[in-house]
């Protein structure tokens, strides 16, 4: 999988920091706009480069969930639920308290300080790789005949998980589908709690 | 070569971000993330070419497909919720392409 990996400047590094760089700016711009149209489609942009850095990272199943959900389904929805509001946030007296932000910085530095622990990327010794991954990986082949690893355990050896997850997903579809009222989006039925005025 | 066509088409997520930033009216926003997506897939195909591993030509293409009909999805959803103060004409989803 991570043959040829290399740890002196490649190529790839260098797009992994301009979609790093990106990504960070998206997120800037996310916060300081009050124009909602433009952060839902700034989310989908964001949800596009996170994919991209995950096929750089070689998850590329993650990439594809990040791009069908983060920059498709989520969009519309966002876009749904901006539908039943104002077009734009409104504005608010910064009224910042010092407490919370030193405890977000560290925070932040906690964990930044936390992932000099973390192994190497690709590690061979690394625990994800050295244990279950590695009985998935010599298993597999023989219990189940799906060439796929990532297939095979998520449907087969986790499949009740999987089972369970996809309860959860199906529940929160329904409330999301009764919070926005699909109708209304179909132009079937107007939304608004002001009487004889459109919000 | 396959290095100046990745800086190429980073320049030009760039240059799509900003009109996503800047874009006046929804269309440029919209136009923004649509073309963006296709930078990604452009880039995808481009990393794959880089380390050696055309095989993730395959996800490009799927890339491609999403980013369709996500843009088909949003400016469907513009089609049916008309602006309020604008003049009230005849619904598309009543006269057609309500067949879902």
């Amino acid at each position: 999988m991570t043959e040829g990996y290399s740890y002196e400047v490649s190529p790839i590094l260098l797009v992994d920091l301009s979609l790093l760089t990106m990504l960070l700016v998206v997120a800037l711009a996310m916060l300081r706009s009050r124009h909602l149209f433009a952060v839902v489609m700034l989310s989908g942009i964001y949800s596009l480069l996170s994919a991209a850095f995950f096929v750089s990272l070689d998850a590329v199943d993650v990439a594809f969930t990040e791009a069908a959900v983060g920059a498709g389904v989520s969009t519309v929805l966002m876009l749904a639920g901006m539908l039943l509001t104002a077009r734009r946030e409104k504005p608010f007296e910064s009224r910042r308290v010092p407490i919370a932000r030193l405890a977000v910085f560290a925070t932040g530095a906690a964990l930044l300080y936390a992932t000099i622990d973390m192994p190497a990327f690709g590690d061979p010794n690394a625990p994800a790789n050295a244990y279950v991954g590695q009985a998935y990986i010599e298993e597999t082949p023989g219990d189940i005949s799906v060439p796929n690893i990532v297939t095979a355990v998520l449907a087969s050896y986790r499949g009740f998980d999987t089972l369970g997850e996809v309860i959860v997903v199906f529940t929160a579809g329904l409330a999301v589908i009764l919070l926005l009222g699909v109708g209304s989006a179909r132009g079937g039925r107007e939304v608004s709690d002001v009487d004889g005025e459109g919000s | 070569m396959f290095a100046a066509a990745t800086v190429a088409i980073i320049a030009a997520m760039v240059l799509a971000l900003v009109r996503a930033f800047a874009g006046p009216s929804l269309y440029d926003r919209v136009l923004a993330g649509n073309s963006f997506g296709t930078k990604t897939v452009l880039l995808i195909g481009l990393m794959g070419f880089l380390t050696g591993r055309p095989d993730f030509l395959d996800i490009a293409i799927l890339y491609a497909l999403i980013n369709f009909a996500a843009t088909i999805a949003i400016l469907r959803f513009f089609s049916y919720r008309q602006p309020k103060g604008a003049p009230a004409e005849p619904r598309r989803a009543s006269t057609g392409g309500g067949g879902e």
